[in-house]
């Protein structure tokens, strides 16, 4: 599926596509709500700024929080499945090396580095799987912190409640990290937005 | 001088609540710089609190399926008990209730088969337990604390209480309520309590059940009813999760 020998000029396949934006929205409400759920506690010395956050008030953040969980956890779960069972994971991720995503953001960094449609270089391929594997880390510190007695196993996984709340909080920290990044790039770099939508690399090359 | 309660802030408390309701949807949607969900069908709101309402009784539905009335939340020992243990409540310290435990009585009502109200001598002459356990409050931060009393699936019993009933509910003296679902109320875990650090947490009777969030745990109990009517509770009916289990 590499280079212009592919017959194809899909790039990414269309439950890529559908998962990947349906997660970006399901994200979105988690994150937002989740700062004005932290604002209510605080676990550091610092609140979210009130403007960027969903839900207006505590229950309010709680409803959306509790409610896009579920669109997060069956879309992601959707999505870990088709990219396991297609194949689409070992083509796309495979092989991952940190070396590799190394020497990378190096090129990247002195503009060497091309972007091939439908092949992420070494840099995406660890970020990618990095942040699926946060978002993994905040549902399941989400789960410790919403069920401590129900799922008290998960919870000591944990290292209790409130190392869990910290876990959550560091997971969503990654995430929004990653987001900086992609959303940067995305919007920036030349020819690869429209392409998430359409699944269309857009100019031969 | 003290100014009468109503010119104190903390009796306006739900009046600022039920504006923050009001606020929370527009406020939510607006998310300031970010118009994220604008030129969505997302734009009314009634229509949104609906959505988000509907989710929230499925969670209830899901948490009382994931609650395992067998399974004991973790529980401490002295040394872990936090001190001073946080004060909770809709309005500030100093506007506690306090109730005359000599001539208070625990009123009873609903599917109850004796509904004789309580001295608190009766109730102490109860078999008592005690826990130390961790309470989650829906603000997100946790205390250890230890409470004393007797098992709340005793004194179900023991009045005769519809144990097929959906609901337990409870008035409490400084106007909040609250209910819970019945296999919460007969988990072992969950107490009557009578013997707590401060009489701040609830003197004389209060709810502890750790399988539930804080604000669950209603302080200052004046009367107790089993029903299978939908009670709702203080928080519960501003939009809070109903079940809220832990
Ligand atoms: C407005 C928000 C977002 C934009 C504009 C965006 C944009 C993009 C684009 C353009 C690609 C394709 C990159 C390429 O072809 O080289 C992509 C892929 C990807 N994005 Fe995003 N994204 C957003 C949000 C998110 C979020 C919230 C996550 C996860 C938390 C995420 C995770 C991923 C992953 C894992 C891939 C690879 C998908 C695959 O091939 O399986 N994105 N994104």
């Amino acid at each position: 599926m590499v280079g212009g020998a592919d017959k194809s000029r899909t790039i990414h396949p269309l439950f890529v596509r559908v998962t990947h934006w349906v997660n970006a929205f399901a994200i979105f409400v988690m994150v937002l709500s989740g700062w004005r759920i932290y604002n209510a506690s605080p676990l550091f010395g610092f609140e979210f700024p009130k403007d960027f956050t969903l839900g207006g008030w505590l229950a309010g953040a709680l409803a959306w929080h509790f409610a896009a969980m579920w669109l997060l956890a069956l879309n992601g779960l959707a999505y870990l499945a088709y990219g396991l069972v297609s194949g689409h994971f070992r083509r796309s991720f495979m092989p991952i090396s940190l070396r590799g995503a190394f020497d990378d953001v190096l090129l990247a960094m002195r503009g060497l580095l091309d972007h091939a449609p439908g092949r992420y270089n070494a840099a995406q391929r660890v970020c990618y799987v990095g942040v699926i594997l946060a978002v993994i880390v905040a549902i399941l510190s989400g789960l410790a912190i919403w069920k401590p007695v129900q799922l008290q196993t998960l919870t000591a996984l944990m290292g209790g409640y409130e190392a869990a709340r910290r876990v959550h909080f560091f997971a969503m920290a990654t995430i929004v990290a990653f987001l900086v990044v992609h959303i940067g790039l995305a919007v920036s770099v030349k020819g690869i937005l429209a392409p998430m939508f359409t699944g269309r690399a857009e100019a031969p090359r | 001088m003290k100014p009468p309660r109503s010119e104190r802030l903390s009796a306006f408390r739900p009046q600022i609540a039920r504006l923050e309701r009001r606020l929370f949807l527009k406020q939510g949607l607006s998310l300031g710089a970010l118009s994220l969900l604008s030129g969505c069908t997302l734009k009314d709101d009634d229509a949104v609190d609906r959505l988000l309402m509907t989710m929230s009784r499925f969670n209830d539905k899901i948490q009382a399926a994931l609650f395992d009335p067998a399974k004991l939340a973790p529980t401490y020992s002295e040394v872990d008990v936090t001190t001073p243990f946080p004060f909770n409540a809709y309005y500030e310290e100093k506007d506690i209730p306090l109730i005359d435990g000599e001539s208070y009585r625990l009123q009873l009502s609903g599917l109850v088969a004796d509904k004789r109200p309580w001295s608190l001598d009766e109730l102490r002459a109860l078999p008592q337990s005690s826990q130390i356990t961790r309470l989650v409050c829906v603000e997100g931060w946790s205390a250890i604390g230890q409470w004393r009393g007797v098992a709340f699936r005793h004194f179900l019993e023991r009045i005769g209480a519809d144990l097929t009933a959906r609901y337990v509910g409870f008035k409490c003296a400084d106007k909040y309520y609250s209910s819970i679902d019945m296999p919460s109320a007969l988990h072992p875990q969950t107490l009557l309590a009578l013997d707590f650090t401060d009489a701040k947490y609830g003197y004389p009777l209060r709810l502890r059940l750790p399988t539930k969030l804080g604000f669950k745990n209603p302080k200052f109990i004046g009367e107790i009813f089993v029903t299978n009517d939908y009670p709702g509770g203080y928080w519960e009916d501003k939009g809070y999760n109903w079940f809220s289990g832990s």
